[in-house]
């Protein structure tokens, strides 16, 4: 789950991570009375999911009240790579001697968390790691053990020279270590980490992103989730456990197996048409799932046909088609739908399903050809 | 042989009280698959259907020399289950189970790793030798006993290649699904190794998707350390970047981990990549030379 920067400050500060002082504003007014609050030069920022928020104009330095209000103005309402700016971050706009990135992830190749720094902070990240990797520094922590405070100093002076700087930077590095595990983030990053003429550490950008598996240990974060961001599709899909994702083609697909499912998707692609979204209906095919399922993929003007893709293993097929039948009985769908089910008792499923409107297929690539030709048609 | 379960594989079922424990265990047992216990705390001394239930790992594995372990264990408490198995000398654990925190499973892995135990999953399938032993949620008359080793990411995608592999009379040696988690017990090199020492595998067929980079160290062993033949699927080409396919570990982050570059990496490697799971019997035979 992403979470905005001021969510991911409020996580960090709770571990002692030094945040400069901040508001959220919704209107300008609000802008106004937070930066005359702060006090001082303040940086307002969009609060958006997306990365590149400066570069869209998103994020702008006020010297006055005033200025912030009329900043604040211009960012609320603003569309920056589709996504609507609700909320504005007026922060305390720290002095900058120099900038450093600091980040966490969980890493697949070596299955730990991986601490990364880098001297070349407050620049797009994956720049650096593509123009000059030496200057990222990546160290590989136990799992178990965790980040030892030798660990911390050393990463710390690999970026800052300065020893009683390195060991403000060491303990900052600890603390975001610690804010990472406690509150199963699967990334975490400071870019930039700020040092500040008098040699002060602030944190004046964060970014955090928290594993969906882990939110029914953190209530407080699952919270955060920021109904705005989020669909009435997909809201409803993840309510009913279903994975779903919104495309932009014309052929609407139910599957079971996200496996299966983006290969149904790949095969629209391959025979001439486009997916609409991708729809895993996981395991399980209660009719309560194919009902939400319809509905959720009817309810998108684009779609033109809808496949129907299932391979029964421990799902049986005849349970799959009486739910079909049943969700079609409640749901009004004018669509043509095209319905391949193999596997455990397809020979059933082809009986239920031989008086109902829908076109079946015996192969996938057969149901695919025919709902790629079907979503051609004119209405 | 096979790899990871054979005929002489001891099960002990984790969970097998619960809805989802019972109806596997039933599965597997009238697959002829050698359940010997099971394990649900507070159950001790019960049975379902002559399977004798032990409160714990320990007990349960003293007492029947079970040497291989499934979870059918809810998410939230599958990862001390995991390491209660490795604790108690079992050489491998199936983790069904979708949903376990990453960071858990990161330090699983470490700790089963000092055990010595191979873990397999977690969110997948499980392993199945046809003929022998089917530890996993898999449906078992699709498989049938040969000479192609499968690996996948994936659960009814496998499912719908080992079906097509059976309809073309290529038989399996062992089925895997290594699970779509972005931190799993064993990746596909784990698998390609033991099929390279594995007499009865003629072929693999290795069903990937997007995310991580998995695939790319599997076309660099491929290259350097097999001469059993490879042919390869990757899902997933039309998977937008940013958005978590299912899988936890299906996405594209970063501008990393795209289908694309996956099938670069096994065409530069030799490995042969389908453009449909139907091409892949023919892959297969080619591969094979017949």
């Amino acid at each position: 789950m992403k979470i905005h920067e001021y969510q991911a400050k409020e996580i960090l500060a709770t571990y002692g991570v030094p945040i400069p002082r901040f508001e959220i504003a919704t209107t300008p007014g609000e802008a106004r009375k937070a930066a005359d609050d702060i006090g001082r030069m303040v940086v307002v920022k969009a609060q958006v999911h997306v990365g590149g928020r400066g570069k869209a104009g998103g994020v702008k330095l006020a010297k006055t009240p005033d200025e912030a209000e009329g900043h604040a103005r211009a960012i609320l309402g603003m569309d920056i790579k589709g996504l609507t700016v609700e909320k504005v971050m007026i922060s305390d706009a720290v002095d900058i001697d120099r900038e450093y990135y600091i980040g966490i992830v969980v890493d697949r190749a070596t299955k730990k968390p991986v601490y990364m720094v880098s001297e070349a902070g407050g620049i797009d990240i994956e720049e650096v790691a593509r123009e000059t990797p030496e200057k990222i520094v990546k160290h590989a922590v136990d799992p178990e053990s965790g980040l030892s405070p030798e660990e911390a100093r050393e990463l710390a002076g690999k970026i800052e020279s300065r020893p009683a700087v390195a060991d403000r930077v060491a303990d900052f590095i600890t603390k975001l270590y610690a804010a990472f595990v406690g509150s199963d983030a699967s990334l975490a990053e400071i870019n930039p980490l700020v040092i500040t003429p008098d040699e002060v550490v602030w944190a004046v950008d964060a970014k955090m992103n928290i594993d969906d598996n882990a939110l029914y240990r953190h209530e407080e974060i699952a919270a955060m989730r920021d109904p705005a961001t989020e669909t009435d599709e997909l809201r409803k899909a993840r309510d009913m456990g279903l994975s779903f994702v919104k495309l932009d083609g014309s052929v609407g697909c139910l599957v079971n197996g996200a496996g299966l499912a983006m290969t149904t998707m790949d095969l629209i692609s391959h025979y001439g048409g486009e997916p609409a979204n991708f729809l895993d209906i996981g395991g399980s095919s209660s009719p309560e799932k194919v009902v939400t399922a319809l509905e959720i993929i009817t309810s998108d003007p684009n779609v033109r046909s809808i496949l129907i893709n299932i391979f029964g293993g421990i799902t049986r097929c005849d349970d799959v088609a009486n739910g079909l039948l049943l969700a079609l009985s409640r749901t009004s769908v004018s669509l043509p739908i095209v319905a391949r089910l193999t596997g455990t008792n397809e020979e059933q499923a082809k009986e239920i399903l031989a008086a109902s409107d829908l076109v079946s297929a015996d192969s996938m690539n057969e149901a695919v050809e025919k709902a790629v030709e079907l979503a051609k048609q004119p209405a | 042989m096979s790899i990871f379960v054979h005929e002489d594989t001891r099960v002990c079922v984790q969970g097998i009280t619960g809805r989802d424990g019972a109806f596997h265990t039933k599965g597997m047992v009238e697959y002829g698959t050698n359940i010997v216990c099971g394990v649900t705390p507070g159950k001790g001394g019960q049975d379902v259907d002559g399977i004798p239930v032990f409160d714990n790992m320990k007990e349960a594995v003293d007492a029947t020399k079970a040497n291989a372990s499934i979870l059918f264990v809810p998410a939230r408490f599958a990862a001390p289950a995991v390491i209660e198995a490795a604790e108690a000398g079992v050489d491998l654990v199936v983790c069904v189970s979708e949903g376990i925190p990453t960071l858990d499973v990161a330090k699983v892995y470490q700790r089963i790793g000092e055990l010595g135990t191979r873990m397999i999953g977690p969110n997948c399938p499980g392993v199945i030798s046809p003929g022998k032993c089917k530890l996993g949620i898999m449906p078992g008359r699709i498989h049938t006993r040969g000479g192609v080793g499968v690996v996948s990411r994936s659960g009814t995608l496998t499912y719908e290649v080992v079906d097509q592999l059976g309809r073309h009379g290529f038989g399996q040696s062992t089925v895997l699904g290594i699970g779509g988690d972005p931190i799993i017990g064993t990746s596909f090199i784990d698998a390609l190794d033991a099929y390279e020492r594995d007499s009865e595998t003629e072929a693999v067929v290795l069903i990937g998707e997007i995310g991580g980079t998995d695939e790319e160290q599997a076309s660099e062993f491929i290259k350097s350390n097999m001469k059993t033949p490879v042919v390869s699927f990757i899902a997933g080409r039309t998977a937008p970047p940013g958005k978590r396919m299912g899988h936890a570990g299906a996405i594209i982050a970063g501008g990393k981990g795209t289908a694309q570059e996956k099938i670069d990496a096994f065409r530069a490697a030799g490995v042969p990549v389908a453009d449909r799971p139907s091409e892949i019997p023919d892959l297969v035979r080619s591969a094979l030379g017949r």
